[in-house]
């Protein structure tokens, strides 16, 4: 009888990544709860790791026709000392065990492991950036050239040596073309032959090897491969974000955490929703940088306070970069609020004329000290400031944040998808 | 013939074929065994863990609760709460065995005697597994369901697809007919009468007919209770079925989905009368290839042990008051049974000579053993196989939990000979499809008003339905049926113990 073995074991794999796709489709919104919770509790840096998670079964139960109750017969093993007729106490041991199998009731709770993709995905599900289409970038659309593969012709340049050559010998060694070694072994042969019988049949192999190699080219127009290119329209970034983070002496620790941990998820969420948004990361004490995301999370400093330093750092960025009729700009700036009394006018008048004219959207976060908020009666400077701008009309949010708990809940409100697109940026 | 098959724990796939072949030649020439061709698939965790949730079957269609069976054994199995089985194999011709990577040489032999020829051989013999499945057609049949869910998805959407199918998966017990027909089940038969039907609906098609004026009908009254039950082939018990046939307003391709449910859950039927029989098969057959191959010294002493060692977790059955005990294990009681008979056939004792006549000291083991594999189930099996020796060996214990009895739990019988015979008939029972489902039928359809379909649970023992879920699963049945269903529980002597009525929610009474 026939048998077949089979090696599955390089089948692709995931057979059941769309059935799970279905499960977690249908338990969105139980997910979706469950993923910002557990992410309140851990490090945001581990936010991205995925990880497991507990939904209620309640809404994935499948139901069945079940009995229960009424008189129970069971035949069990292990009798040690029952005899017929004793009773068993019903509290006991006994009657609490043997339920009998199966009936699991048991599990109001369902827990299973999400992936990294799936668990920021969901994490970040309802959110995005306001008013991007707004200005539609003017069609020019650039191509670029990328590779794509191999193809059968093309032009000498292209020529992949590499491809061809591995084909070429493929080639060779499944037609059984004899190789240069195998020759000249035969030539050696024949010279230290003696025996002239034996001389023309190693002859006549040689001469059919000869003919073989003749008949089997080295290479063969078949085996050219060349390099192929496929133009592929490039994009054009169509926003940019502005990180404007305080680093000034009067931001504690845990000021500096709380405005690090809203700037990584809005980086998390920029990075993971739009291919192509460009971050500019400026941080300012009384002076203003622009620094690549390490330095931005993880540098140390420390000064004193010029918010219009970082206005005016932006301003400038924007100016050589960005143009405004290309680009949707947005802006996040946080900081505890303290400006130096005499730097809030010059604040102001960039904000109003240079920066929030070209701004979508300007997100401002005040941090503070933890347990403050609540009975911090007297507003910072900025927040003032910043609440006169709004009052006038200015695309402005604003959002106080004192305990880490809170910034995930704050992120979501600026961020979350608006129904309809908000009328204030409109001219 | 002494050529030993593997050396140490490593293996490759000459190895398997080594190992295939051995098996082969104990397997047909001393335990004279009769199997479907055997196809052997080498697969890794990942897979097995893929096929855990598919019921085991190689392809399925798409639904999200196999997705959520995945999501429990990745998280378990991560934990390591839950080790993989070593094996899974399929009611199939070819027979299916998937076999992990991960084991040894040993482990591998092991599951190849055990799954390519134990279940193998139970598969092809047994009278339930020839009455009600196709192993020839299975893996086409998948196939067809696979597509056609995924059809009707593209056509009619995937939400639509999903309610049918949650609705059917939640009658899928009760979608079981548990009498033979008249009709071999033929399921490549299947895939062409869905196309057929579909060819002659379009053949038919008149637009004409819709223009007919219709004749004044029928006075409902005049068509009498008896024959309106004969009409609908009343009382069914096959919810699914019925619904396929009966339903008023169900669309074509939602008949056909209740169709395919019912075909799967139908092909399972067997498996899940046969737990004890069909593992006692695959531990004996496999106990036996792996001794012969060690007498043989193509398997050495220290390939062996593992072998015992794995064999011995196998069969371990824990006492009642061990916290390790969730129930008979069918391994341990199907192969002790097996060997029971061993022991009676080639040995009896005066006692078994008056147990079992017919077989005791007939000396033909397997002669006896396959045809015990042929004819029985679990329940008929371990009502006429279950020895008092065993019994005794075993400790068994009869108990009976009666709610209204003050004193507690009584021990109705035990291992003694007031008590042999009524264990054994509490224990078949137990082992008794048709009381462990609930016993759930239709009996009428009010087709002179609102069309109200009554069920009936004739309630054994006083086990009522789960509140919760029957309303449930009730409600699917409405919504399939798009009007009333009630559930009526009553007792042996008819007495109602509680009615449910569950109206169709209205999203599906558009469909």
């Amino acid at each position: 009888m026939p048998i077949h073995i089979i090696d599955r074991r390089l089948n692709p794999g995931g057979k059941s990544l769309e059935n799970r796709q279905r499960f977690l489709r249908r338990a969105k919104s139980l997910v979706q709860g469950a993923v910002k919770k557990t992410s309140q509790e851990r490090d945001i840096k581990d936010v991205l790791e995925g990880g497991e998670v507990t939904i209620p079964l309640d809404g994935m139960h499948e139901p069945r026709f079940r009995r229960e109750g009424g008189t129970r017969d069971m035949v069990l093993p292990g009798n040690k000392k029952f005899i017929e007729g004793d009773y068993l106490q019903r509290s006991g041991q006994g009657s609490a065990k043997n339920s009998g199998p199966g009936e699991g009731d048991g599990e109001d709770a369902f827990r299973f492991v999400l992936s990294r993709d799936e668990f920021v995905d969901l994490f970040l599900d309802d959110l995005e950036l306001p008013d991007l289409a707004k200005r539609k970038v003017a069609q020019t659309e650039s191509e670029g050239i990328q590779r794509a593969g191999y193809t059968t012709s093309g032009s000498p340049a292209n020529i992949s040596v590499g491809r061809t050559v591995r084909r070429a010998m493929a080639r060779r060694i499944a037609l059984k073309r004899p190789s240069k070694e195998e020759i000249e072994e035969l030539e050696a042969a024949i010279a230290a032959c003696t025996d002239e019988d034996e001389r023309l049949v190693l002859l006549d192999q040689l001469e059919k090897l000869k003919a073989k190699t003749k008949r089997i080219p080295f290479i063969d127009p078949l085996d050219i491969r060349y390099r192929r290119f496929e133009t592929v329209p490039k994009p054009v970034a169509q926003a940019v974000m502005f990180c404007l983070m305080d680093v000034s002496g009067s931001m504690s620790e845990h000021m500096k955490d709380l405005a690090k941990r809203f700037y990584m998820l809005l980086y998390v969420f920029l990075k993971r929703r739009y291919k192509h948004v460009d971050i500019v990361f400026i941080r300012h004490t009384d002076r203003a940088e622009e620094v690549d995301e390490q330095t931005f999370f993880y540098g140390p400093a420390s000064g004193g306070t010029l918010v219009s330093s970082a206005l005016q750092a932006m301003h400038e960025i924007v100016r050589e970069r960005f143009n405004p009729s290309d680009w949707n700009i947005y802006a996040a700036q946080a900081s505890d609020g303290d400006n130096s009394y005499s730097d809030g006018e010059l604040t102001g008048l960039l904000l109003t004329d240079k920066i929030l004219p070209v701004c979508q959207f300007f997100a401002y976060l005040e941090v503070g000290e933890s347990g403050g908020s609540a009975f911090d009666l007297s507003d910072s400077s900025l927040w003032s400031l910043y609440e006169r701008l709004r009052n006038s009309g200015e695309p402005l949010s604003m959002r106080k944040v004192s305990e880490r708990s809170e910034i995930f809940p704050v992120f979501h409100d600026l961020f979350q998808r608006r129904e309809t697109s908000q009328e204030k940026a409109a001219p | 013939m002494t050529e030993r098959l593997f050396e140490g724990a490593d293996w490759d796939f000459h190895t398997l074929q080594r190992i295939t072949d051995a098996c082969e030649t104990v397997a047909m020439k001393d335990l004279g065994l009769d199997v479907y061709p055997n196809q052997i698939e080498v697969i890794t965790a990942e897979q097995m863990l893929d096929a855990y949730s598919s019921v085991g079957m190689p392809l399925f269609y798409k639904h999200w609760s196999f997705g959520k069976q995945f999501a429990y054994h990745e998280a378990s199995y991560r934990k390591g709460l839950m080790g993989l089985a070593y094996e899974i194999v399929i009611n199939s011709s070819p027979c299916i065995s998937y076999l992990m990577e991960e084991n040894t040489a040993t482990m591998q032999t092991l599951v190849i005697a055990h799954a390519a020829f134990g279940h193998n051989h139970f598969f092809k013999n047994n009278y339930l597994f020839k009455q009600w499945t196709d192993a020839e057609g299975i893996l086409d049949y998948l196939d067809f369901a696979k597509n056609y869910v995924m059809q009707c998805e593209e056509r009619y959407g995937r939400i639509e697809v999903e309610r049918t199918l949650d609705a059917a998966h939640a009658l899928m017990s009760h979608g079981i007919d548990r009498y033979p027909g008249k009709k071999k089940l033929d399921l490549r038969e299947e895939e062409k009468r869905a196309g057929r039907r579909r060819q002659h609906e379009e053949e038919v098609f008149n637009d004409l007919w819709r223009t007919v004026p219709k004749g004044a009908s029928k006075t409902r009254s005049a068509i009498s209770l008896e024959r309106r039950r004969k009409l609908l082939g009343l009382p069914q018990e096959n919810l699914l079925y019925f619904l396929e046939k009966s339903a008023p307003r169900l669309a074509p391709w939602q008949r056909e989905l209740l169709r395919i449910v019912r075909h799967i859950a139908q092909y399972f039927y067997p498996q899940s009368q046969t737990k004890v029989m069909n593992e006692g098969t695959a531990t004996y057959v496999h106990y036996r290839i792996m001794t012969q191959l060690h007498q043989q010294g193509r398997i050495t002493d220290g390939n062996f042990l593992e072998f015992l060692g794995s064999h011995t977790n196998v069969v371990f059955q824990p006492e009642f008051d061990d916290p390790r005990f969730s129930g008979f294990n069918p391994y341990a009681l199907g192969f002790a049974m097996m060997q029971d008979i061993e022991r009676i056939v080639t040995a009896p004792s005066d006692e078994d000579r008056e147990w079992f006549p017919d077989i005791a000291g007939k000396n033909d083991v397997m002669g006896v053993l396959r045809d015990v594999w042929a004819n029985y189930r679990d329940e008929s099996f371990i009502a006429q196989f279950l020895s008092p020796k065993l019994m005794r060996q075993l400790r068994m214990f009869h108990l009976h939990d009666d709610p209204e009895e003050r004193a507690g739990i009584r021990v109705d019988a035990i291992h003694d000979e007031r008590g042999f015979r009524r264990v054994r008939r509490e224990l078949a029972r137990q082992h008794d499809v048709g009381y462990i489902d609930a016993n759930i039928e239709v009996v009428d359809v009010d087709l002179s008003s609102d069309r109200r379909l009554i069920l009936h649970h004739h309630v054994i023992k006083g086990a009522q339905l789960n509140e919760t879920d029957a309303k449930r699963v009730l409600q699917h049945l409405a919504d399939l049926w798009t009007y009333d269903v009630s559930l009526i529980e009553v007792d042996a002597s008819d007495k109602v113990l509680r009615e449910y009525v569950v109206s169709p929610r209205p999203i599906t009474a558009a469909a």
